[in-house]
């Protein structure tokens, strides 16, 4: 489970999470959305320690984020933010292989490799094992670092925009392959997501967040109607119902 | 309709800057008097004058030995009028130089001219030794030209969208491997010693007799008062610049031209101001915008003030002995410019 | 908690090694492994070791092979000085352009000693012994450079272009006070000083050589040992404490390894701005992995394999022993400004 107790964080002057309080239970994929600026992407990186708290307090599985040991928590917990610009010339197997630091300290054993293939696999990745990041399309480079993250073989998986760089097919095989990283191998996957269809239709569990709080929190039946999300977005759209799924209409 | 006819009107007036930069023209059509920038200019350069008259006083009294006329006509005037002069010049050769590259953080000294000219200067020192003080500024004036115009050629090669701190990056690189050029002619000829003179700026030498070539700075600067209009077209870049009728080309090497012989001669008479340059328009077009003809007084009055004040604090500091003013100014500049960079850093 | 091997089954290719990964890549790949690189590279350095210690070597023989010793220990010990906090420096910061001395470090070091020399003089407490100097100027300069890199890189992130020219302004600012400095103090201090911060491949101090030996092997040996964690700190702060390094200890531990780096090359043979530079960028391209384990000592080889073989070259067969520092400084000015133009290509 992972518990937000009050959680605050200010850039500056500029109050960005603002008293969030959120319980996150278990297993099943956990979709944060929202306007632009709603404290998304931050909330997720006080989460994943990768920004100190100014007030409250985080815990995964248990874990106080700001307290425990780094890489105990490195072996609870794997995000991957965005865009992850690398110096370092690397290949898609040097980099997989780096999901397995928390646990190998670098000398990867029989076990270790084998979790890299298989990370490999899950995403698509095999006969590009070889090659190096910067010859790579953004979507393989985004699914080689979501192979990383798999590869850290943590219980909690946290992804901000991982449709980033994606185009329509990719998209949609990037929302299914978590899917089933949750079902299949029963972790806890966050994302940050913009479209909310997407979300809806791939989640458990919707959290919607607006100025630097949650503003709405339930399954997607319980987000996706036209009064919600007018609150969380501030606009006016229409939510339809096609073949007993409903989708936001905001594109007129 | 309207915002045509008014800038039609204001056309005879302020020539082809009206018509050049759109942005200035609402509120040069407002008057003059009553655009705040230009009273707070005018506070400018009234402060800044006060300030330099009562400086130059002080360089004038300040000293060793007891004053006389003799001694202020043959030493303290000359020396005072040089500081003035390169202060001034050396601050208005950066502003043009970043309007017409169009990057705040160039300078004659971070793109290669100022070595070039110390390059120049050497050579000429080595192969033609009794040249006269006007040669050898001859010869400097052309290799600093020719370095600028090689910087310019490289920055043909940067990437038109990387960042604003390639361009004079690049330029300090380039102003080092010239200045190694340089170094090692100098050392493989003995001269090292000498070079490491000509080049750090001290005024300790002027007397009369010895700046009057600085005189040409005065005549750079009233030439760069009357193509004002002109550098601040150039500056909105050479599309802009050409669809608005103006000769870009020939506005580029003017100017350039201009900051190149300012460089040559500062660094033949005086030595290097370095980032002078570069810190005193940043700091003045940070208050009052940009636009050369309403900025270059400002520029000059406080490019001035400044070595004016490092002048008088290199003569105080370890009296009765005389440090090089282009350590203080390097010691002030360099410190400024890094609170700029910093600041700037947080605001991006 | 299953894992991803559990339930997706075991494929049942062989992968290598990630150390051997670096696929065959034009000429590189003639080198072979990384292990085998390494040897080679060591061969390398040896006989350009060799090379420097037997051409012309001539006349009263002990005399010559003693004054080569020490040249030889100088210019390898500042060689891996320089290779190792160079390669420390950029895993750091994460960028390949941005070194200890571009960063204005090793002035930061001359101007320590000019200021100690300036203090005890002006105190009256005499002249202290160089390596009494070196001492207490290298203790300075871990604090100092610490407090420094912690202001420049701890606070709001800045563009790596940015820090580049705060860089470089930082080091002008740094030699301009140590100018002033110099110009101000008693004339006899300053001859002291001179020898000391003028000093060059071809008279370092022979009085540093024990001390700043056991220095380097010593620090060299602890960074060697966590290149592991060093290559998960390349990837930048955040996947750093995503994979579990304790980012600020780590960090720390690098920036005092490279301060006293630092100031033993800085104190050897003064300041050299872009050797470091090159090296690096060529060691990257020739190790033929990212792996601190090859990396390291490889940048090391090569640093030494360049300085004792263009050393030879350059005294031996056209006796211009003195050039060296300039043309280090000519070339690598060359490849900084490819490398920012490469680097803003790529954008």
């Amino acid at each position: 489970m992972i518990r937000v107790e009050n959680a605050t964080k200010a850039y500056g002057t500029s109050v960005v999470v603002d008293g969030v309080s959120l319980e996150l239970p278990t297993g099943g994929v956990t979709s944060i959305v929202g306007p632009n600026g709603a404290g998304k992407s931050t909330l997720l990186s006080t989460v994943a320690r990768l920004l100190p708290l100014d007030g409250g307090r985080i815990s995964v599985a248990g874990l106080d984020v700001s307290t425990a040991d780094t890489r105990e928590l490195a072996r609870v917990l794997a995000m991957l933010k965005q865009d992850n610009p690398l110096t370092v010339r690397l290949s898609v197997q040097d980099l997989v292989s780096f999901g397995r630091y928390p646990h190998s300290r670098g000398r990867l054993t029989e076990t270790d490799r084998a979790l890299v293939r298989t990370a490999i696999s899950y995403l698509d990745l095999e006969g590009l094992e070889d090659r190096f990041l910067d010859e790579l399309s953004g979507g393989q480079r985004q699914r080689a670092f979501v192979a990383m993250v798999l590869a850290q073989d943590t219980d909690y998986v946290l992804l901000d925009e991982p449709l980033n760089n994606l185009d329509m097919p990719h998209a949609r095989s990037m929302m299914r392959r978590l899917r089933r990283t949750a079902d299949e191998l029963n972790k806890t996957v966050v994302i940050v997501i913009h479209d909310i269809n997407f979300a809806a239709a791939y989640s458990d569990q919707i959290v919607a967040m607006k100025h630097g709080r949650v503003c709405r929190q339930g399954s997607p039946e319980e987000i996706m109607t036209s009064e919600a999300l007018a609150d969380i977005y501030d606009m006016d759209l229409q939510v339809h119902e096609i073949e007993g799924r409903r989708f936001a209409q905001y594109y007129f | 309709m309207t915002t045509l006819l008014d800038l039609d009107r204001d056309r005879p007036a302020a020539a082809s800057a009206a018509a050049g930069s759109a942005t200035s023209t609402p509120t040069a059509r407002r008057g003059a008097a009553r655009d705040p920038r230009n009273s707070r200019r005018n506070l400018a350069i009234a402060v800044g004058g006060g300030l330099l008259v009562a400086g130059s006083v002080v360089s004038l009294l300040i000293g060793a030995g007891t004053l006389t006329w003799d001694l202020l006509w043959i030493s303290r005037v000359p020396r005072t009028v040089a500081v003035l002069l390169a202060g001034a010049a050396m601050a208005l050769a950066g502003l043009l130089m970043q309007m017409l590259v169009r990057n705040r953080f160039v300078e004659p000294s971070t793109v290669g001219t100022t070595e070039s000219a110390g390059l120049g200067l050497l050579l000429a020192n080595l192969l033609a030794p009794g040249l006269p003080l006007s040669g050898k500024m001859l010869v400097a004036v052309v290799t600093a030209l020719l370095g600028t115009f090689l910087f310019l050629r490289i920055l043909r090669a940067i990437p038109p969208r990387s960042s604003v701190i390639v361009v004079p990056l690049v330029g300090m690189m380039l102003s080092g491997i010239i200045s190694a050029v340089a170094t090692y002619i100098a050392y493989r000829t003995d001269l090292l010693q000498a070079m490491g003179i000509w080049m750090t700026g001290d005024f300790s030498g002027v007397m009369r007799g010895r700046f009057e070539l600085l005189w040409v700075l005065a005549l750079v600067g009233v030439i760069c008062w009357f193509a004002a209009d002109r550098f601040t077209v150039a500056s909105l870049g050479e599309s802009t610049a050409t669809s608005l009728g103006l000769r870009y080309q020939a506005v580029l090497a003017l100017g350039l031209g201009l900051v190149a012989i300012t460089a040559a001669i500062t660094v033949v008479v005086v030595g290097a101001l370095p980032f002078l340059g570069l810190v005193v328009p940043n700091l003045v077009c940070s208050v009052l915008g940009d636009n050369l003809r309403r900025n270059l007084p400002v520029v000059a009055i406080s490019g001035a003030l400044l070595v004016l004040i490092c002048d008088i604090l290199a003569r105080t500091i370890n009296q009765p002995f005389e440090v090089p003013v282009g350590v203080v100014v390097g010691v002030v500049g360099a410190a400024i410019f890094l609170v700029m960079l910093l600041r700037r850093g947080q605001r991006g | 908690m299953s894992s991803p091997a559990s339930r997706a089954g075991m494929s049942g290719r062989t992968t290598q090694d990630p150390a051997a990964t670096a696929p065959p890549r034009r000429l590189l790949a003639l080198l072979g492994s990384p292990p085998a690189r390494l040897v080679l590279f060591a061969l390398l350095a040896l006989a350009c070791a060799a090379a420097y210690y037997l051409i012309n070597a001539n006349g009263n023989i002990n005399f010559v092979l003693t004054y080569r010793s020490q040249k030889v220990a100088a210019m390898v010990l500042v060689g891996i000085a320089v290779a190792i906090s160079t390669v420390l420096f950029q895993t750091i910061t994460a960028n390949r352009i941005l070194t200890p001395s571009i960063m204005g470090f090793d002035s930061l070091y001359a101007l320590l000693q000019t200021v100690l020399v300036f203090v005890t003089s002006a105190f009256g407490v005499g002249t202290l012994s160089s390596a009494m100097n070196f001492g207490l100027s290298a203790v300075l300069m871990v604090i100092s450079s610490t407090a420094l890199f912690l202001w420049l890189f701890g606070g709001p992130r800045r563009s790596l272009y940015l820090m580049v020219l705060v860089g470089i302004i930082f080091g002008t600012l740094l030699r301009s006070l140590a100018t002033l400095l110099q110009r101000i103090m008693e004339p006899n201090s300053f001859l002291t000083l001179q020898s000391r911060l003028f000093a060059s491949f071809t008279n370092a101090d022979p009085a540093l050589l024990p001390i700043a030996a056991v220095l380097v092997v010593a620090v060299s040996l602890v960074i060697w040992l966590r290149s592991d964690e060093l290559d998960v700190l390349a990837l930048g702060r955040e996947l750093a404490t995503m994979l579990g390094v304790n980012y600020r200890r780590t960090v720390l531990i690098g920036l005092v390894g490279m301060a006293v780096l630092v100031s033993v090359s800085t104190a050897l043979v003064g300041p050299i701005t872009f050797f470091g530079l090159i090296v690096a960028n060529l060691a990257y391209q020739l190790a033929g992995t990212h792996r601190h384990r090859y990396v390291l000592p490889v940048a090391a080889l090569l640093s030494i394999i360049t300085l004792v073989g263009a050393q030879a070259v350059l005294e031996h067969l056209f006796g211009m022993g003195t050039v060296l520092s300039v043309i280090i400084e000519f070339v690598g000015g060359i490849v900084f400004i490819v490398l920012l133009l490469r680097n803003g290509r790529q954008r």
